[in-house]
């Protein structure tokens, strides 16, 4: 192990190779340490306690959401864990299945917080179906083959279930084994996530969604997430450990800014085209369209996506050459909070316009409308303060994910 | 049975049998289109809609894929707004409060010369190639193999919505008594099991808006009125390529 790269300095002495070591408590132990968790963990529980009482009254008065618009924040904010997760799948991926050295450092964070948002996104559908228990009966016993959801499901239960495994086996440094693992949770996490984007792509009769866009425009915004949710967590962590980068993890990190600032140009060049293609559209099209240009959406559109998600990252990231380590971190959560917003208006503008508007009738004169309720923020909430709370609890655990070279068997 | 009863079997020896079967769809479209324009560009086609509503008019037209293959024929103009048929619906099948299977839209013309409003009675259209079945996880939502109904299966539903979301229409709803999503079923359960011939909805109208039947029965009213190459017969939303069986006409 004499070439290992680790980051075993004398300053981080937790920072070992055993893990679930008690002691690693005492180093990490700040009281924001544990303010945040605390935090991360009320948030959590609020959260789930609010979802049981939104099951126990029935979704028609705990939730925002109406047979107009049937899909709400708590969609929104699956596709945005799971959006986030599969791009820390996929970009990690880069270094730990397909070998480009100079992102290994960040696999296995990158791995477990894959877990952690898998999760965190179950968590929130999990309060979103109505009869979640139901799902795990008749998705095995009555499968529909031609279902997107059926399939989404399905492909994001292996994804989960390889990503676990393959943290497993990075823990016990079986990297070969890992390699082939994380391999088939690139494979099911590509599958799940474009099944996702085809959830909204086949319905024909939402034409703000329809096409083959959807698909492609996930794959794709999941890279930009992951760039940004790798840089900004490792960041955080090494805040939470009071660690010091080493060179390769800075190195990894200036890649992964490389990455993000790649796909940031994708997204804003698929958006641009989606604006352009949409308006040579139908009318019920086109009222979709403006509602985030100059309508209820513009701020989220304009402020949040653009500008906040998009934009401002793009330049912090340029600027930041990949050493500026504090502004990249700062673009990335600009780039997560943004891209939050992205996927509640990618979701909910898909809906607002009346399938009816074209008829001209009075009974649906223009937008339908949808706010969130109490409990479906309090949900959402939960979310992030479990994923807040896995990934604090983790860095606890596993030492601060000390990384090292693969191919070595431990 | 074949498409047209219209196009003679032997042509009549008459100057207008050169007129070929095509030119005079042609015509007839044309002649309609402005009416479609006017109504909203809802109107489908002019002549009878059997062969753009359905994929091949040499499979669907001849043989219709269900037997009894339920539709309905809504003379929309005839329409009052009077409302029986929803509280038909709601009482006959249980409809909560928050919900309804069925319902009224209402178009205002104020351009229009004479009669400035129309009603639109609107249900599930039982489409042949249904987007709600296709994306249902569970196939708790599923077309019947005799009947072609559109039904659900409240058991297997999971209520994660998509067929809500899937619907061109929205013609579904969350029924939290059921714990399922509740629709239209031309009332298959409540009365045409039980040896009813119309929907409630049908039963109750006082304006004969709602012709209910069996479009593969060329005795049918519902079949004479689709097929007849005269009237103008549409259906909604018919670029989203679903094929509703609930079709819309003018007495």
């Amino acid at each position: 192990m004499a070439d290992n790269v680790t980051v075993k300095t004398a300053e981080a002495p937790y920072l070992d190779t055993e893990w679930a070591r008690p002691g690693v408590l005492d180093a990490i132990a700040s009281r924001l340490f544990y303010i945040a968790l605390f935090l991360f963990g009320l948030m959590a529980v609020v959260g789930i306690a609010a979802g049981v009482h939104a099951k126990y009254i029935g979704s028609l008065e705990a939730y925002g959401v109406s047979r107009e618009v049937p899909w709400g924040i708590l969609i929104s904010t699956y596709v945005f864990f799971v959006v986030t997760s599969t791009g820390l799948c996929l970009v990690s991926s880069i270094g730990h299945v397909f070998g480009v050295q100079a992102f290994e450092p960040i696999a296995k964070r990158s791995v477990f917080l894959a877990v952690a948002t898998i999760v965190s996104g179950f968590l929130v559908i999990f309060f979103e179906i109505e009869n979640p228990f139901r799902m795990a009966i008749y998705n095995v016993i009555s499968p529909n083959l031609t279902s997107n959801i059926w399939w989404m499901g399905t492909l994001y239960g292996a994804y989960m279930m390889f990503m676990a495994v393959e943290f497993g086996l990075l823990v016990m440094h079986k990297f070969r084994i890992a390699t082939m693992v994380g391999f088939l949770g690139v494979v099911a996490g590509i599958a799940a996530h474009s099944n996702l984007g085809a959830v909204f792509g086949m319905l024909d009769g939402r034409e703000f969604w329809y096409g083959p866009f959807m698909p492609i425009y996930f794959i794709a915004s999941a890279m930009m997430s992951g760039a940004a949710a790798i840089i900004l967590f490792t960041w955080l962590a090494y805040k939470v450990n009071g660690a010091k980068m080493d060179e390769p993890m800075k190195n990894a990190l200036a890649v992964t800014t490389k990455v993000g600032v790649l796909l940031i140009i994708v997204i804003l060049f698929f958006t641009t085209w989606k604006f352009i293609i949409g308006f040579a559209g139908s009318e019920a099209k086109i009222m979709a369209l403006k509602s985030l240009l100059t309508g209820p959406y513009a701020f989220n559109f304009w402020v949040l996506e653009i500008a906040i998600g998009m934009v401002a990252p793009l330049i912090l990231f340029i600027k930041s050459r990949g050493q500026n380590i504090g502004n990249m971190a700062l673009a990335s959560a600009m780039m997560i909070f943004g891209i939050f917003f992205m996927r509640y208006d990618l979701v909910v503008v898909g809906q607002i316009v009346p399938v009816y508007y074209e008829l001209g009738v009075s009974d649906y004169p223009g937008l339908l409308r949808y706010s969130p309720s109490v409990h479906e923020i309090l949900v959402v909430l939960g979310g992030i303060g479990l994923t807040g709370t896995i990934f604090l609890l983790g860095e606890w655990f596993f030492g601060g994910h000390e990384h090292e070279a693969h191919g070595e068997e431990g | 049975m074949p498409l047209s009863p219209r196009i003679p079997e032997s042509p009549e020896p008459a100057d207008e049998s050169m007129v070929s079967e095509m030119q005079r769809r042609d015509f007839l479209k044309l002649g309609l289109a402005i009416t479609g324009v006017f109504a909203g560009g809802t109107l489908l086609s002019a002549v009878s809609v059997v062969d753009q509503v359905f994929a091949s008019k040499q499979d669907f037209a001849e043989k219709y894929p269900y037997k009894p293959h339920y539709s309905m024929v809504i003379q929309q103009d005839n329409c009052i707004d009077c409302e029986r048929c929803l509280e038909a619906c709601r009482q006959t099948n249980e409809v909560p409060e928050y919900g309804y299977r069925t319902r009224i839209l209402e178009q205002v013309k104020p351009e229009a010369i004479g009669r400035k409003v129309e009603f639109i009675p609107v249900l599930c259209n039982h489409c042949n190639n249904p987007a709600c079945v296709r994306a249902c996880p569970t196939k708790a939502t599923y077309k019947d193999p005799q009947n072609g109904i559109v039904m659900v299966d409240k058991d297997k539903c999971i209520g994660c919505k998509t067929c809500m979301s899937a619907c061109p229409c929205n013609d579904r709803y969350y029924n939290e008594e059921t714990k399922s999503v509740d629709k239209c079923n031309f009332c298959y359960d409540t009365r045409l099991s039980k040896g009813e011939t119309l929907t409630a909805c049908a039963a109750a109208c006082p304006a004969k808006v709602r012709i209910f039947g069996d479009l593969s029965d060329p005795g049918s009213q519902v079949y004479q009125r689709v097929h007849d190459l005269e009237a103008a017969v549409w259906v909604l939303r018919p670029e989203t390529g679903t094929k509703p069986n609930v079709f819309y006409t003018k007495a």
